[in-house]
């Protein structure tokens, strides 16, 4: 790679402390890999089978180079490096957070004793559990997304498909790194298996529902980085606090990057409603798919589909596991050390809904049994932010129109909502009534099609298909129209 | 958690909320959804098809359903009806709820019915075979390992594993340690490893080690399964033509302290602590073709009436610790039956009579109370009935007649037959007279001697098939003070006793799993350790896990 082009744009220098990166080893890292032969063996060992499963499964549209985001170190700046890279030649990395040597546990049992270096024996399966959950879902939204470069509504949202694509692709490498690094043979059995199990695969199937549905287009992907990714930040932020301090450190420094896909998530579904507010006026109708638009119940469908099966991915409401991980010290809360409590939960109850007798109801239960709940309460009201911030784009338009977040317990197949039927509105309804009305709400296989008949690709610099538009700047101080991306075979164009 | 109810065992197909039975040709499928809200006390959810008692006794009437209504059933498919889970195991939260005593009477019936499908495959040619279409917990593991073969969904998610040791601080109490080792003879060192691993292993592993014996892909899953219960029925001498015998609802009349079946009667004496329970013999003489006859067959009645009566008792009557065995009738008639299931064992349908009246004298066997055989005039302990007398811990026999109340009746006399020498092992695999008489070979061989022939009190005692024979002067006074005694010793005390005096002899599966097993499990549950306030069982839920006293004991 080449990092004195001089359009690698305004990457600030790296100012703050920073761990240098080892960039003449096969694995960049700032873990001092080198000097863990044991480790640097197993990883160097990994690395093909990463690399063959990145070319069966990994993006299907053949490039040459991408302007791609690398981390070249973790200091306040430096992870934010632009230039133009083969993606298999994307150095996959592994970088931690830079060290606290005075971190302390922060809640639970072990509240207050130093974090933990070594993974206690005692924590070991359950530790191990999480990691490979958290490293299940990285490679599998790659996996999702793998053909949708065939219909990028343009170049500069290619490149963002592509730079999701390689980040997610870093974020299993952590997990990997952890497993190798801290697991042994059963962990490196399953860092093996992170590669096996594939995203709807009826054989060796991800291990969350939410990761084995069809990205069909790119609506569904923006909605999947806005609500699916956004859902991993979360949990990721859980991790954060881990008293297992190579664990916090990985996440702390994975939910920088999480950053961009949150980004394109919220453009994404950002810019296509301008388009369609603007489709909207100009024709003054809402049936606006003949004029190139995805229609407003259309986007509201597929919102209500994604934000579902994200909200299943919280797990249960009530959880024993989520209970023990937190008092264990595996697992925080949602930035734990902001909040004003004791950290302990022992006392501390909430209250919870829950179907009874076709009505919602609300009962009090202990704290501690449903944290689960309280990372999706937080996750609920920043989905709620990204929605407002969308209906400013429809008010500005002069529409009267809004988006709006179906009830909790809409479209549920996990928890408390499984197996009862509540519409958007939070009316619990029997199954005839849900049958009869399911269409109204979410996207169905003629909606998918009507989306996928705009899904026509754009690769001319600066230019946009005419279901989306464009954004006001571009990436990295770049302009809109930067040849973001060099198509294998634009020779030929 | 208070005894709020009596439990229940009987039910039927058309009741049943966990369970579904399909029948297609020689290969049943019994799949497993349990209904979370279906659970039979209040306040637990039985999740991820998690079950409960209740969900056990709807298994336990498949179970015997197939075996009799079933004859043309050669291979059972046992599998889930959820996605990605076989079945969690027991419900942790009834398990955290429990008194200890419920616990036990739940596992001891799920031993028990795991114990019938392993007797299914070894005696009646109906082969199971698990189908594990997701992971398969704890207790759902130990139902698989029931099975003749287990068949492991290989989707690198599934996995078999038995938490109880690293969640709960407990035992994979239901056969699970037992069978690991015994009959997949996966070596200790791995077993060590297993059971102490959460999260199981997964398919080439669980393969390896015997944990499975197939871990397939999902699209040639159901193929694999297919494929090995088509050889089953291949192997199988189970007939295909025969007419099922429908086991008819039970006619059970309950009174304040009685209960009485067709052949079968309970009196309940609350007082002392006792129940009385007398076995009727045959009216007449057994039918030429006993099928025909069904339900009503009389061996058939009585095995019926007295499974549930235990089961009933066990379950509902704790206090009534002594349980005083009668038989009464013609013992010429009890003994034409007793030759009839003999001669005609190879009948698929005497078959299964005569090993579900070993299965319930086994169920007998393990019940944790004492039991007094009284055998006075007019007895029928003949042949198949003397099993009870032999089940019993003591024999108490009047000598002669009871001279003021009848003393033209004939003195009681004891008969024993094949029945009593091998026809209904014990879960030892021995006779119950190879165990009265282990290690006593030449008191075996004189009892063997005497084999259909009327022994009256002082040969009976001379022989040692009782524990003592008194005349009327001084026999029912005894007794009183005997069961007055015995109603006076500690319970939990009399229990392992009991439970040690009644298998002499070499060990088996099932003897370890009701002995070893069950035992240690027992001593387990009430440990602060699992059910203290800061046992890991009670705290199971609450999001905190077990404090550990460290002191090994």
């Amino acid at each position: 790679m080449s990092i004195d082009d001089t359009r690698t744009g305004a990457a600030p220098a790296p100012t703050g402390p920073l761990s240098r990166v080892d960039y003449s080893e096969r694995i960049p890292n700032n873990v001092n890999l080198a000097g863990d032969r044991r480790l640097q063996r197993a990883l160097e060992g990994w690395q093909p089978k990463f690399l063959e499963w990145w070319k069966q499964l990994g993006p299907a549209l053949p490039t040459k180079d991408v302007y791609l985001r690398t981390a070249i170190a973790v200091g306040r700046d430096g992870w934010a490096h632009f230039a133009h890279v083969p993606m298999d030649e994307y150095r996959w990395g592994i970088f931690l957070a830079e060290r606290d040597p005075d971190r302390k546990v922060n809640f639970g049992k072990h509240k207050g004793e130093p974090a933990w270096q070594e993974v206690p024996g005692e924590h070991r399966a359950d530790l191990m559990r999480l990691i490979v959950i958290q490293g299940d879902t990285e490679p599998a939204s790659v996996e999702q997304q793998r053909v949708l470069g065939h219909t990028a509504p343009s170049i500069y949202d290619l490149r963002n498909l592509f730079q999701v694509n390689v980040e997610e692709g870093r974020h299993l490498w952590a997990m990997v790194y952890l497993l190798h690094a801290y697991f042994g043979r059963e962990g490196r059995e399953e860092a093996e298996q992170l590669l096996k199990r594939n995203s709807g695969d009826l054989d060796a199937p991800r291990i969350l529902g939410a990761f084995n549905e069809a990205t069909t287009d790119w609506l569904q992907f923006f909605m999947f980085t806005y609500f699916t990714d956004r859902d991993g930040k979360y949990q990721l932020g859980t991790l954060k606090e881990s008293a297992f301090d190579p664990l916090a450190r990985t996440c702390e420094f994975m939910l920088k990057e999480e950053a961009h896909h949150m980004f394109v998530g919220t453009t994404g579904v950002q810019r296509t409603l301008e388009r369609t507010a603007e489709l909207m006026k100009e024709h003054d109708t809402a049936d606006i798919l003949p004029h190139g638009g995805i229609p407003l119940d259309i986007i509201q469908k597929y919102l209500n589909f994604q934000f579902s099966v994200s909200m299943d991915l919280f797990g249960s409401e009530q959880s024993t596991n989520a209970g023990n991980y937190y008092t264990s010290g595996l697992k925080g809360r949602w930035m734990e050390t902001r909040r004003k409590d004791d950290h302990v939960l022992l006392d501390a109850t909430r209250e919870l809904r829950y179907v009874e007798d076709g009505q919602i109801k609300t009962k009090t239960v202990p704290m501690l049994s449903a944290l689960n709940l309280d990372l999706r309460d937080e996750y609920v009201a920043d989905c709620a932010n990204g929605v407002r911030r969308w209906n400013q784009a429809l008010e500005d338009a002069g529409l009267s129109e809004r988006l709006y977040l179906p009830h909790e317990g809409f479209n549920r197949k996990v928890g408390v909502y499984a197996g009862h039927h509540v519409t958007p509105q939070g009316e619990v309804v029997d199954e005839d009534a849900w049958n009869a009305r399911a269409a109204e709400w979410l996207p169905t296989p003629e909606d998918r099609e009507k989306v996928a008949s705009l899904m026509i690709p754009e690769y001319e610099y600066g230019k946009f298909a005419g279901w989306i538009a464009p954004p006001k700047t571009g990436i990295n101080d770049q302009p809109v129209e930067f040849d973001y991306v060099h198509l294998a075979d634009e020779g030929l164009l | 958690m208070e005894r709020a109810l009596t439990v229940t065992f009987a039910t039927s197909p058309d009741r049943y909320r966990h369970w579904t039975l399909h029948v297609d040709g020689a290969v049943a499928t019994v799949t497993l959804r349990v209904d979370e809200h279906g659970g039979l006390v209040p306040g637990y959810e039985l999740k991820m098809n998690s079950y409960d008692l209740g969900v056990d006794i709807e298994l336990y009437d498949i179970v015997q359903r197939l075996r009799f209504e079933h004859p043309e059933v050669k291979a059972v498919v046992l599998t889930g009806g959820l996605e990605r889970m076989f079945c969690a195991g027991a419900n942790i939260r009834m398990l955290a709820q429990s008194t200890h005593a419920w616990k036990v009477n739940f596992c001891k019936f799920t031993n028990e019915t795991r114990n019938g499908i392993e007797d299914a495959t070894e005696h009646s040619g109906q082969t199971w075979i698990a189908a594990l279409n997701g992971t398969a917990a704890g207790g759902g593991y130990e139902l698989a390992l029931a099975c003749d073969q287990i068949v492991l969904v290989d989707d690198g998610s599934s996995a078999v594993s038995l938490p109880e040791v690293p969640l709960l601080g407990v035992l994979p109490g239901t056969g699970g340690l037992t069978r690991v080792v015994d009959k997949r003879h996966v070596r200790k060192d791995r077993a060590d490893l297993f059971a102490t691993k959460a999260e199981g292993f997964r398919g080439r592993t669980a393969v390896e080690w015997g944990l499975v014996d197939a871990a397939v892909p999902r699209h040639s899953f159901d193929d694999e399964v297919a494929r090995r219960a088509g050889e089953a029925v291949a192997a199988s001498t189970r007939p295909s033509d025969a007419k099922g015998v429908v086991l008819t609802p039970l006619e059970r009349k309950d009174e304040a302290d009685a209960i009485t079946y067709p052949y079968l009667s309970a009196r309940i004496d609350r007082a002392n602590r006792l129940v009385e329970i007398t076995v009727s013999g045959p009216a007449d003489a057994p039918p030429a073709d006993p099928a025909a006859q069904g339900a009503e067959y009389w061996p058939l009645a009585v095995t019926r009436a007295l499974d549930d009566l235990i089961l009933h008792l066990r379950t509902n009557e704790l206090e009534l610790g002594i349980w005083v065995l009668r038989a009464v009738g013609d013992p010429e008639r009890v003994l034409a039956y007793d030759a009839q299931l003999r001669e005609q064992a190879g009948d698929w349908f005497v078959n299964e009579v005569r090993h579900y009246y070993k299965r319930t004298l086994k169920r007998l066997d393990v019940t944790s109370r004492s039991l007094i055989a009284v055998i006075d005039p007019g007895t029928a302990f003949a042949g198949l009935l003397a099993e009870l007398a032999l089940a019993a811990d003591r024999q108490y026999m009047l000598e002669g007649v009871y001279e003021d109340r009848d003393a033209d009746a004939a003195p009681a006399t004891l008969l024993l037959t094949p029945s009593n020498d091998g026809d209904y092992p014990m879960g030892n695999g021995l006779s119950r007279l190879e165990s009265r008489f282990w290690g006593n070979d030449g008191d075996l061989a004189a009892v063997r001697a005497r084999l259909g022939e009327p022994l009256d009190a002082a040969a009976a005692q001379e022989l040692g098939l009782v524990t003592l024979a008194l005349d009327d002067i001084d026999f029912e006074e005894e007794l009183r003070i005997v069961l007055e005694e015995r109603a006076s010793l500690s319970p939990d005390a009399l229990t392992g006793m009991e439970a040690n005096h009644r298998f002499a002899g070499p060990e088996t599966l099932e003897t370890k799993i009701f002995g070893r097993l069950t035992a240690w499990q027992n001593w387990i549950f009430i440990r602060p350790n699992a059910s203290g306030p800061d046992g890991a069982l009670r705290r199971y839920g609450t999001g905190r896990k077990g404090d550990y006293d460290v002191e090994r004991v």
